[in-house]
């Protein structure tokens, strides 16, 4: 199963979140963000790579082949790495030659899960140092404009003297009462196989990651978050037979008719298109 | 066609806080027809670029990492394997802003050279009909993308007439955009090359400009 994967892939993730705060925008003083134009919520790219990162970590924790490149200031577990031969490279300055550079991307990628996955840019590799990874997600986007509500909460016990006479403290938590969002994804097999090596395993281990990721992440700020639904879009080939917009466009998430806006899961219904294009197999993983 | 819902097609003088260029680039349009169909033996060259949507900002604020690692400390890990490879969430963070491009809706008309790595088996014909089956199938070596990686791209083979594009006639349709990144010129030490970008009725004709002077 450490065979680099031989299929163009296609994902939806639905997950939704009920009174909690997805991603906070740094801009807006960490309220949910939304779209200034529709008011639809966003979750970016990066804040749900993070998410698979960590459950990666937390599953694997340090095997080898599994390290997490980028990641909170846990030292790694070096014992595995005593046995990597020295390659006995002479420090260069910063171009190196392509011999050598193959060799330390090849390197990192057998290391780490994320590298592998996502890519990562290092100074080596030759387009800028960067190596480019088979998995690709796009910002995730609520079915409906989200309503960001500010909940004002207060502290009894104080940090500075000077508020000891008020007693107490007063904090904002940033909310969404409800919205389900939608993040799509695309894995290339060529970028697999050619650079990264992602493996049959890996790609097991990915999926494992978008519908569990959540359920290792509750916090204070995050509510209940869950993913809803996972679906999946395989090619026959490493090219691919149908553009992924007309995949994507098969599954549709409809709100169920009602006088108020949607506040639990049970308010949409999803509708899948099974009439594929040839060559497409849809699979459902959650 | 390529079109998708944000665009980051960053000014190389505003690469920290990333501000995008207010149309696609020549060489952002290059990737995009690398992205689904490249031989070592052709080189793309676009033509022109038919800006479809009106042009919209955005600004979205994120956390990145500032610094990237450096290979003498892979070779290090290599050799002796007690160093710790990771980038720290808390040393590294830094929170950036983009400006993206919103609704972003462009044709892009290009054409292949075939370059001097070609075999005797190299023909044009071969070649443009590889890539009209992959555009014409949705088929893509990687997925293609706009600027940046998160910023996705849905594509399709126009093989008929063009849509009108919304500048067509307008006002504002005609407008001189500035020093323009043309692309990077990777057999002379990786040097940028710029031209003045003019937009006539939302078309960009790349040649033309270029001719008309191009710097570096």
């Amino acid at each position: 199963m450490n065979e680099p994967i031989r299929n163009r892939y296609e994902f939806i993730l639905l997950f939704d979140v009920e009174n909690g705060n997805p991603n906070g925008d740094p801009d807006m003083g960490n309220m949910p963000r939304v779209d200034p134009q529709t008011g639809h919520g966003i979750v970016t790219d990066v804040c749900l790579k993070r998410k698979i990162r960590d459950y990666v970590d937390l599953v694997k924790d340090g095997q080898e082949g599994y390290n997490i490149y980028v990641k909170s200031g846990v030292v790694l577990n070096d014992q595995n790495k005593k046995a990597y031969v020295a390659n006995g490279l002479e420090p260069t300055d910063k171009r190196q030659k392509p011999d050598v550079e193959a060799k330390l991307v090849q390197f990192m990628c057998q290391n780490f899960f994320d590298i592998r996955t996502f890519g990562a840019v290092m100074t080596t590799g030759v387009n800028c140092g960067q190596v480019r990874g088979p998995v690709q997600l796009s910002f995730a986007r609520s079915m409906d404009p989200i309503f960001q509500q500010e909940v004002t909460i207060t502290r009894r016990a104080v940090t500075n003297e000077k508020d000891a006479d008020a007693g107490q403290t007063m904090g904002k938590k940033q909310v969404v009462p409800y919205g389900l969002y939608r993040a799509e994804g695309y894995i290339s097999a060529n970028l697999a196989k050619k650079t990264t090596g992602f493996s049959e395993d890996d790609l097991i281990l990915l999926w494992d990651s978008l519908v569990n990721m959540f359920e290792h992440d509750h916090s204070a700020s995050r509510g209940k978050m869950a993913a809803r639904k996972l679906i999946v879009f395989k090619h026959e080939n490493e090219l691919g037979c149908c553009q992924s917009h007309i995949l994507f466009g098969k599954v549709q998430t409809k709100r169920q008719p009602s006088e108020l806006p949607p506040r639990s899961f049970e308010d949409y219904s999803i509708t899948i298109d099974r009439d594929l294009p040839k060559g497409v197999e849809l699979i459902e993983k959650l | 066609m390529v079109w998708g819902d944000y665009a980051c097609f960053t000014r190389p003088e505003m690469k920290v806080e990333r501000v995008s260029y207010d149309v696609m680039t020549p060489s952002a349009a290059r990737g995009v027809l690398e992205a689904i169909y490249w031989k070592p033996a052709i080189r793309w060259n676009v033509d022109k670029i038919h800006v479809m949507n009106p042009i919209k900002f955005d600004n979205i604020r994120r956390n990145e990492r500032s610094g990237k690692i450096s290979s003498v400390k892979v070779e290090r890990a290599m050799r002796e394997g007690n160093v710790s490879l990771y980038q720290d969430k808390s040393e590294d963070t830094v929170q950036r802003a983009s400006l993206l491009l919103r609704d972003v809706c462009y044709c892009i008309d290009a054409h292949f050279d075939i370059s001097e790595t070609n075999g005797e088996t190299e023909t044009d014909e071969k070649h443009y009909n590889m890539a009209l089956r992959r555009m014409r199938k949705g088929q893509c070596f990687h997925h293609p993308y706009l600027g940046c990686r998160e910023f996705s791209a849905q594509f399709e083979l126009i093989e008929g007439e063009l849509p009108a594009s919304y500048y067509n006639g307008r006002v504002d349709g005609t407008r001189d955009l500035g020093i323009m990144l043309w692309d990077i010129d990777f057999s002379n030490d990786n040097k940028p090359i710029f031209f003045r970008a003019q937009m006539k009725d939302g078309i960009i004709d790349v040649q033309k400009c270029r001719e008309e002077g191009t710097f570096s």
